[in-house]
């Protein structure tokens, strides 16, 4: 037993152990225990204002927990994308400046990144020019340049459509295998989250279950979190397109 | 040219290095205001060092930095930042007035602190201009890269592995010893004009940060000396003028910017 732990435990990236984070008198986050290992794609599910965000600052290290603790693999490498940037017009940037925040990168690697997001055309554009589709490849693009070995995704495809939405997780998925890292991400696409996904942690305050995705989307605490509706377009969704693994699940209920 | 032509000269220019690629993070990360506030605050520094017979420049150091310190403490009880930015900035240009009065009424001269008085600096105020120009012209030099990444997003600076917090107090201290060394040459009311206006001007005609940076400093420069110049054709206070001229540049920018790809 002694021994699988230790072998679990360098496996482990980011990990945290009853971790809340409190603003005053409310709670953001209680009670928080979960870990990310090697190469694994963990999804943090839940409604607005559930604390996806505040779990999200806090695994990264941008928040301290008010108690418990958060513990990062030292020397950990974690390639960030965030929701937005705070850029308006009064800072002017190029896309391939950006990239080389905050160290300067090779150009053979610049390139290679680039193109593996499809935006070697907007090299020299102004960032703040980007279309939110090409925005969030280009805040992929400057996380993956570091070769992290955990890529952190703060609900990346908000404000895209329907179309940007599945190019963007495709890209992830392909950034997944290209790089062997792990990925952690706060997302709303509840369809993809429970293919795409090793493990998935569905957010309330508190985390209400978490597991492999066919467990968490079998949960009565995950069902009464997202209705009936969302949760019917996903039996639906898993049916056509995931037939054997979820068809059995699926008959079980 | 007259010795105090040329000290005015290298004072105005000192200050303006100092305070444009400076300017260019006020603007970037919405500090206008702040920078405001922390030149007010110079002025009870002002009379702080007076009441203790203290030189100047360490009183207005540890204002501007006490005023920085307590924005933010404001900010984190949830005030609204503008608010409490409000209250604090008049509240301490008013104390430092009242304050300054009551060390003596006619004996200061108030003008002298409130818009500056570049003709009378002495080679050892040009001296301390450019310490503290070189000063905030290395740490933002050294840092340049963290502050900016931190500028457009804290949470992704952490991820890097750096500390938004101490990039912020790079700039704070930054900030206390711009206003530190302008105090003499453009005055508390008119320090934010040279933070300011350079790095908007710059920002019509700038591709890359950098670029902005540096056009801004070379903006602020022309400013300080070109509203000396006019300053002594006209026989106008000098401090402003020079704020007359940024801005004169600034307009300037404006009608251009539309003509100019460039920035886009």
């Amino acid at each position: 037993m002694s021994v699988l732990q230790a072998g679990r435990c360098e496996m482990t990236l980011i990990s945290a152990e009853d971790a809340s984070v409190r603003f005053g008198a409310t709670y953001a986050v209680r009670d928080v225990s979960m870990s990310i290992n090697d190469s694994e794609i963990v999804t943090i599910v839940g409604p607005n204002g559930s604390g996806k965000s505040t779990l999200l600052r806090l695994l990264v290290g941008a928040l301290p927990p008010t108690s418990g603790r958060v513990v990062r693999r030292p020397g950990l490498k974690i390639g960030y994308v965030p929701q937005r940037l705070s850029l308006d017009t009064t800072l002017p940037i190029t896309v391939e400046r950006f990239l080389c925040l905050p160290h300067r990168q090779p150009k053979s690697k610049q390139d290679y990144v680039l193109g593996m997001v499809g935006l070697s055309d907007q090299r020299h554009a102004q960032v703040s020019k980007l279309s939110g589709g090409q925005l969030q490849r280009a805040l992929l693009a400057r996380a993956v340049l570091t070769e992290p070995e955990v890529l952190i995704l703060d609900e990346p495809t908000q404000g895209l459509d329907q179309h940007g939405i599945s190019d963007f997780y495709a890209l992830i998925s392909g950034v997944h295998s290209d790089l062997g890292c792990a990925v952690l991400m706060v997302s709303h696409d509840l369809h993809v989250v429970m293919r795409a996904s090793d493990h998935v942690i569905c957010m309330n305050g508190h985390i209400c279950c978490q597991g492999a995705p066919t467990d968490v989307s079998d949960s009565p605490e995950y069902l009464a979190l997202f209705g009936d509706r969302d949760a019917r377009s996903l039996a639906l969704y898993s049916h056509h397109h995931d037939h054997a693994h979820h068809h059995a699940t699926h008959t079980h209920d | 040219m007259e010795a105090f032509l040329i000290r005015a000269a290298l004072g105005g220019a000192g200050v303006a290095l100092a305070a444009a690629p400076l300017g260019c993070f006020v603007v970037w990360r919405r500090m206008a205001y702040f920078g405001d506030a922390t030149a007010h605050a110079a002025l009870l520094g002002i009379a702080l060092s007076l009441a203790l017979s203290m030189p100047i420049l360490p009183g207005v150091l540890l204002a501007a930095f006490a005023m920085a310190v307590s924005v933010t403490a404001l900010t984190n009880r949830g005030y609204a930042q503008d608010t409490a930015l409000g209250v604090l900035s008049h509240g301490a240009l008013a104390t430092g007035l009242v304050a300054i009065s009551l060390q003596g009424g006619m004996r200061v001269d108030l003008s002298a602190y409130l818009i500056g008085d570049i003709l009378a600096i002495d080679w050892t105020n040009v001296m301390l201009i450019w310490a503290g120009a070189l000063l905030v012209i290395g740490g933002i030099y050294w840092r340049w890269s963290a502050l900016l990444t931190v500028t457009l997003q804290p949470d992704m600076a952490t991820a890097s592995g750096l500390k938004p917090e101490r990039e912020q107090m790079v700039l704070t201290i930054g900030l206390a010893i711009v206003v530190a060394v302008a105090i003499k040459v453009v005055g508390a009311l008119l320090i934010s004009a040279l933070l300011l206006m350079p790095a908007s001007a710059a920002r019509a005609f700038a591709r890359t940060p950098e670029a902005m940076a540096i056009l801004a400093a070379a903006i602020g420069v022309a400013s300080a000396l070109g509203g000396l110049e006019v300053s002594l054709l006209l026989d106008t206070p000098t401090g402003p003028t020079i704020v007359c001229t940024a801005t004169a540049i600034f307009a300037v920018s404006v009608l251009l910017r539309p003509w100019l790809a460039i920035s886009d």
